[in-house]
């Protein structure tokens, strides 16, 4: 079994494996592959009460667009079962303010910043990225791409590839080169695959998997729609397995991109399917709703799970349940399975990573 | 700051239509001021309820061995409520508070009305305590639809100068609405602040109605909260800021408790076409 030296808190207490947690999106380094996600953690201040930022990969800061949003009317949420539906209309101070205002606070305090960027035309995604380009410190830009387009009757780009295309290699162009330019896809495509491999060759450094999938609810005290919006996004453990999928199907198609896992993350086993699949990384969006201190809790229970299945550095996760049926499991897993038989523990050395029932 | 705590049960009672939890939350009660609230997780391990609910914090008490405990008094409305009904002695609950921004106090000792409606008069007890400890004069106008839909009707008579209760079916009190009896309380006290306390429609006549007489209104919303902690902008609603410009705020950090001459009560639910950032003609 591998022994490294890693960051976070497990390790800290004196027999616990050190596990390394350090990911990789593309040439960014974070010692942490767990990050909040877009809108539901805002510019990051407001969580700063329940946990240290520093100690999460990154934060991921609200959509922002070029004008200040207003937002859409109220009723703006839904409880669903295990998930929730919401119409936001990505409310937000407009990109000035949110430099002026809202950054300086996350690089004051030593947090790394994603900022996702959201238009309603491909210039509108360009100009954005023209005002980032000469922010410092900014770790890495988010494309939401989740948006409709004005200039073609509302056609959401995440929905078309060529679109899509479009609005990323305009923001690639413009961001320096050493600052990842990540797209987030929506999973309401018929070919994700298709829509992955666009903006791959458009140049997006890696992929934010998934936003959340339409929904509605109608009241049926009112009888009318729950939201005043009527449809809404769909997020929380209910989409969870959309997105595995989603996320094993990205990687086995482009195996070397980085993927970031999102939809319905509250715990580190959640967070380890996401990894299996393929993902160098995951965000924690609703579930901090639930648990605002939850980044940080999916940060120490994913070191917790994957030490005990053997694995001494996160990286070697990423994707293990791509490996052929006939491959033995590595040499590290069975180890810490056999370990814990010794123990009197697990019993079936391979039903914890098995695929489970067909069909 | 708010913190994040398990708290434990130490008894749910019921009050007429309503349930009273008593909890420890350490570190919360120390915290709490009037109008504050706290997010309860609901359903327990595994369940498919992933929101918190929100409830104002009606009573802080120090209780020796337990150290701070906290009362929040609620209704059964749907299933997380339900769930909360039936919690024993000894449960857990996770808490996050205080929330929200509290009710401003007084600097003068000046003449308040406290209006609530059903139990909307949960966080006004605390309220009426520390504005008495101010050398404040306070009155109670309680209301809602029937008598038991009253809440903390003896303790409102305890504390207050006067009490004034109302019922749409005249089952207790006067037959009518708050606003019904608030002018002539207002002037009759020359009460300088009303607070208040309840369901928006009620929040909105108080609001005028203590603009029409004088007096400054601060006015506790409910809206639907999905975090409660400001990281998700559902809870919003058009106040007007010093700068004159209407901006969608969030209730739950930059509220509940707002002035009642600063809400647009009658846009509630929308976005009025002069909100900063509207798209033009605005959102309904
Ligand atoms: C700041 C604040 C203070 C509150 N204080 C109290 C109090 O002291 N006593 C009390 O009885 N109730 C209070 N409420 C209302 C209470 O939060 C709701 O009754 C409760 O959330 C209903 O949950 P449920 O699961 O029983 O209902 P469901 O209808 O099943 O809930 C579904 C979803 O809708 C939300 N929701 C439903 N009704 C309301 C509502 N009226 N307000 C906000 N969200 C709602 C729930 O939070 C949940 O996410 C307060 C609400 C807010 C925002
Ligand atoms: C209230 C709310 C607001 C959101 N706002 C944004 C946003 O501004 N930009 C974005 O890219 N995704 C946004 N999302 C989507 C999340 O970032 C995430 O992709 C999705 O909710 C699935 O993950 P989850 O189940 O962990 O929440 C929002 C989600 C919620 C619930
Ligand atoms: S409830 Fe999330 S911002 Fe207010």
């Amino acid at each position: 079994m591998t022994a490294v030296i890693g960051y976070g808190p497990v390790g800290g207490e004196p027999g616990e494996p050190r596990i390394d947690m350090k990911t990789w999106i593309g040439d960014w380094v974070l010692p942490s592959p767990i990050m909040t996600a877009s809108g539901c953690s805002a510019s990051g201040k407001e969580l700063d009460p329940f946990f240290d930022l520093t100690r999460i990969g990154a934060v991921v800061t609200k959509s922002v667009m070029l004008a200040p949003r207003s937002g859409r009317a109220t009723p703006r949420m839904a409880e669903t079962p295990s998930g929730m539906l919401n119409s936001i209309g990505l409310q937000g101070p407009g990109i000035e303010a949110f430099v002026e205002k809202d950054l300086p606070w996350l690089r004051e305090r030593g947090v790394r910043a994603v900022v996702s960027i959201a238009g309603g035309s491909v210039e509108e995604y360009g100009k954005l990225a023209q005002v980032l380009r000469y922010c410092e410190e900014i770790s890495a830009v988010e494309v939401n791409i989740s948006c409709p387009n004005v200039a073609d009757r509302g056609q959401v780009f995440a929905c078309d590839a060529k679109l899509a295309a479009e609005v990323v290699s305009n923001v690639r162009r413009i961001i320096p080169s050493e600052i990842p330019v990540i797209a987030k896809l929506s999973p309401d495509v018929t070919d994700i695959v298709g829509i992955a491999y666009a903006v791959v060759k458009a140049g997006a450094t890696g992929l934010s998997l998934i936003n959340t999938t339409l929904g509605m609810v109608v009241d049926t005290e009112t009888l009318r729609p729950a939201l005043a919006g009527v449809t809404g996004g769909l997020s929380g453990p209910a989409i969870r397995p959309i997105a595995v999928r989603c996320v094993w199907q990205v990687h086995e198609a482009m195996p070397d991109i980085p993927i970031i896992g999102i939809g319905g993350i509250g715990s580190g086993l959640d967070a380890l399917q996401f990894i299996l699949a393929g993902a160098s990384a995951v965000q924690v969006g609703t579930m901090t709703f639930n648990d605002p201190s939850s980044p940080q809790r999916v940060h120490t229970e994913l070191a917790r799970a994957l030490a005990e299945r053997g694995f001494g550095r996160f990286t070697d996760a990423i994707g293990y349940a791509h490996r052929p049926h006939d491959e033995p499991l590595s040499e590290f897993v069975a180890d810490a399975w056999a370990e814990d038989d010794r123990a009197g523990e697990g019993s079936d050395p391979a039903r914890p990573l098995s695929s489970g029932a067909a069909g | 700051m708010p913190v994040q705590v398990r708290g434990e049960v130490l008894g749910v009672r019921r009050a007429g239509q309503y349930h009273v939890l008593t909890l420890t939350a350490p570190g919360i009660p120390e915290l709490a001021r009037p109008g504050h609230f706290v997010g309860i997780s609901v359903g327990g391990e595994g369940t498919g309820m992933i929101l918190r609910r929100s409830f104002s914090i009606h009573k802080v008490a120090d209780r020796g061995p337990y150290g701070g405990t906290l009362d929040i008094a609620f209704a059964v409305h749907g299933r997380g409520t339900a769930w909360m009904a039936g919690l024993d002695r000894h449960d857990s609950v996770d808490i996050v508070g205080p929330l929200g921004r509290p009710f401003a106090l007084p600097r003068e000792p000046v003449s308040c009305v406290l209006v609530a409606g059903g139990y909307g008069s949960a966080p006004l007890f605390m309220l009426a305590e520390q504005l008495r400890e101010r050398g404040c004069r306070v009155d109670f106008v309680l209301g809602a639809s029937t008598e038991d839909k009253l809440f903390g009707v003896l303790d409102a008579k305890r504390m207050a100068s006067t009490l004034t209760v109302t019922t749409e079916d005249g089952s207790l009190g006067e037959k009518g609405r708050v606003t019904d009896v608030l002018p002539e309380i207002i002037e009759r006290l020359g009460s300088s602040v009303v607070y208040a306390c309840g369901p928006m429609s009620m929040l909105a006549a108080v609001a005028d109605t203590a603009a029409a007489h004088g007096a400054y209104s601060q006015c506790a919303v409910e809206e639907a909260m999905a975090c409660g902690i400001g990281v998700c902008m559902t809870c919003v609603l058009p106040v007007i800021g010093d700068d004159g410009v209407t901006r969608m705020l969030r209730s739950c950090i930059d509220g509940p408790v707002f002035r009642g001459d600063r809400v647009r009560w009658a846009d509630v639910g929308t976005v009025p076409a002069d909100t900063w950032g509207a798209p033009a003609g605005g959102h309904r």
